[in-house]
């Protein structure tokens, strides 16, 4: 599903420039659940906005779904997040004054969707993060974790090939946090492709794999036994 | 684009951020509702003046003047200084001849407004003083009375048959005549002569000799019956409309000048009251304040639809987050360029139709509050419609272009550094 091969990229501060990513090698089959660990600093926020095509890179290779990903301009770039992506961020990242299930469909309405199907499925997917009886509510009468649960729904609302979620559970207490947790497992399980920016131990012990970042290059990449998060709701 | 444009969708997202964003929209609508206000009561309000003016001289032919005698100022030809002299029916010829621009020229006479009693005349036990004109049809054309029904204006067979029939104005009727009575075909004793009356003129203020309680007769007649020979008291003439008035006043005295062997440069001989003159000074003055409404209207909706580009500015940068996340989600920066301007140029044109249909009322309210004939130039304030339609144009250009900025702006913000914003 993700293919990077040797990927580099550095910012430039002023006159000296950065170099965050070091030569990254990596990839992802459908249906993982992957955990991106490291300190701040590491290189993982820089991988995951590369990954979903927000930012660019300076050498290498990113293939997504077999497609190369490379000097999109903004217009393509726009395309394909809409059409390969759902992101979830550790801020929510709603629109204030769009309710839950408008918030929900809005990446439908950039797939040029008409406003009876948005609204079904918007319900739908709020159905599935158990939100559906607050599909009219302002994000500002949600709590935390019932944002974030709006957030996962609109990320899947787009039906994307891969949900990128940074930091899903930073602003979240740990109960909530499992509960959110709990919601990107069984997401999983029916198969869809996730990867988790976290540097929760406990959080990346939930995927079934973690990659671990340092300094720009993955120092350790392994499979880990999965502790489902329903044990802890 | 069009697509785009008609699509409900898009419509739908642009009123969900506007109603959403109410203070902002208000503020917004506020900057060029009162701009394009502004501009419509004032254009209205000169438009109305300009109105106000035509009806008043509505009557009266715009270009021109009347021309008198006064007492020469410098010697001439064995003539001593201070001669008076008269203008005669001849001199009427010769100037029709000499200035083919004058289109009417009336001579007249007046008993009873230079000085002289105003005659005695007698209606059976009702008598009355009334100031007499001696006239020509033609000062009709030039100063336009309105006669009642029934009635008639002098014409040219009573010159020919110097007949004996009379115009009375208003009050003469009202102190002469009983109320239910028709004057006309009646008659009234002027100097032992018995007129006819042949009409009754409407009362219409507007200034000179004339008021309400006037009898015009026949020019011929009244030189029989003041013994007048072919003495002309004044003359009322009107140019072709084209006709540069001031000019042909210079000529008309000039030439009367060398009728009479007055010096050429004697400059308080012929007395003249140029209506032509006063008339462009008025409708210039008219014009000037249509001008300056429409400057000052323009400025004001240049200044609300660049409160506009300003706020809506400000707002992408408030907005900068929302617009990240709509590019994270799929928005391409066509798209989101295309919801501000929309959002600009929509503001805008609520905005506009607020203002006008405000500025309307107002100038409404005002025309309902003054009375019918109040004595102030100021009569069906309205703006014409090619101006509503260009204000209109300008603000939809200029919506587009100021939100062309805040647009711009928003399309810049990369939607890393937009979502990074905590």
């Amino acid at each position: 599903m993700i293919e990077i091969k040797n990927l580099h990229k550095s910012y430039r501060m002023g006159s000296n420039s950065l170099h965050v990513l070091k030569g990254i090698n990596f990839s992802v089959k459908e249906g993982e659940l992957v955990a991106i660990m490291g300190s701040s600093g590491s290189g993982k926020s820089t991988l995951l906005n590369i990954l979903g095509m927000l930012d660019g890179y300076d050498s290498g290779e990113y293939t997504l779904d077999g497609v190369l990903i490379k000097n999109l301009n903004e217009t393509k770039a726009a395309n394909y997040r809409n059409k390969f992506l759902g992101f979830i961020f550790q801020s929510f990242n709603l629109i204030n004054y769009k309710s839950a299930w408008e918030n929900v469909a809005l990446p439908l309405y950039y797939q040029k969707v008409n406003r009876k199907d948005r609204r079904q499925k918007a319900i739908k997917y709020l159905e599935v993060v158990g939100l559906k009886p607050w599909a009219d509510h302002l994000p500002s009468e949600l709590s935390g974790g019932q944002k974030q649960r709006v957030a996962i729904a609109r990320a899947m609302a787009a039906e994307p090939k891969v949900l990128l979620a940074d930091e899903p559970t930073g602003a979240l207490d740990s109960k909530t946090s499992y509960e959110v947790m709990d919601l990107i497992q069984q997401i999983n399980d029916e198969g869809k492709t996730i990867l988790v920016v976290t540097h929760e131990e406990d959080i990346a012990e939930m995927c079934k794999r973690v990659v671990h970042l340092k300094d720009g290059v993955i120092v350790e990449d392994r499979v880990v036994n999965q502790v489902r998060a329903s044990q802890y709701v | 684009m069009f697509r785009f444009i008609f699509d409900r969708d898009t419509w739908q997202e642009i009123w969900g951020s506007i109603s959403k964003n109410k203070v902002r929209t208000v503020i917004t609508v506020i900057g060029v509702l009162w701009g394009i206000f502004v501009y419509i009561a004032l254009s209205g309000a000169a438009k109305g003046m300009d109105n106000g003016f035509e009806k008043e001289f509505k009557d009266i032919a715009n270009n021109s003047m009347f021309v008198w005698i006064q007492r020469t100022s410098m010697p001439y030809k064995g003539f001593k200084i201070g001669r008076s002299f008269n203008l005669r029916l001849n001199d009427v010829e010769v100037l029709k001849q000499k200035h083919p621009e004058i289109q009417f020229i009336a001579p007249r006479n007046v008993k009873g407004v230079f000085g002289d009693a105003p005659p005695t005349v007698v209606r059976g036990l009702k008598s009355g003083t009334y100031t007499i004109f001696g006239d020509y049809p033609d000062i009709d054309r030039i100063a336009r009375k309105k006669i009642y029904d029934g009635g008639r204006f002098l014409n040219d067979l009573d010159i020919q048959h110097e007949r004996k029939v009379a115009v009375i104005g208003e009050r003469v009727q009202k102190e002469l005549f009983d109320i239910d009575e028709d004057p006309v075909g009646k008659y009234i004793r002027l100097n032992d002569i018995y007129f006819q009356v042949i009409g009754v003129y409407e009362y219409d203020n507007q200034g000179g000799f004339e008021d309400d309680s006037t009898i015009f007769i026949p020019f011929s007649t009244y030189q029989k019956v003041y013994a007048m020979g072919d003495i002309v008291g004044w003359m009322a003439i009107a140019a072709f409309p084209e006709v540069d008035i001031v000019a042909l006043e210079k000529n008309i005295k000039q030439t009367i000048k060398r009728l009479h062997d007055v010096h050429p440069d004697d400059e308080r001989a012929v007395g003249a009251f140029n209506l032509g003159e006063m008339f462009g000074k008025i409708i210039g003055f008219a014009r000037g304040m249509n001008l300056l409404s429409l400057i000052v209207g323009l400025a004001t909706i240049i200044a609300g639809v660049i409160a506009i580009g300003n706020i809506l500015l400000i707002s992408v940068k408030e907005r900068t987050k929302e617009l990240g996340i709509r590019r994270a989600l799929g928005a391409t920066p066509r798209e989101v360029r295309a919801q501000i301007l929309l959002e600009s140029v929509f503001l805008t044109v609520v905005a506009g139709l607020l203002g006008i249909i405000a500025g309307v009322g107002v100038l409404a309210m005002i025309n309902a509050m003054l009375p019918e004939d109040g004595g102030f130039p100021y009569t069906n304030p309205t703006v014409p419609i090619p101006y509503v339609i260009g204000a209109m144009l300008i603000m939809v250009i200029l919506g587009t272009l100021i939100g062309l900025i805040p647009a711009q702006r928003a399309v810049s913000i990369r939607p890393i550094d937009a979502l990074r914003e905590e």
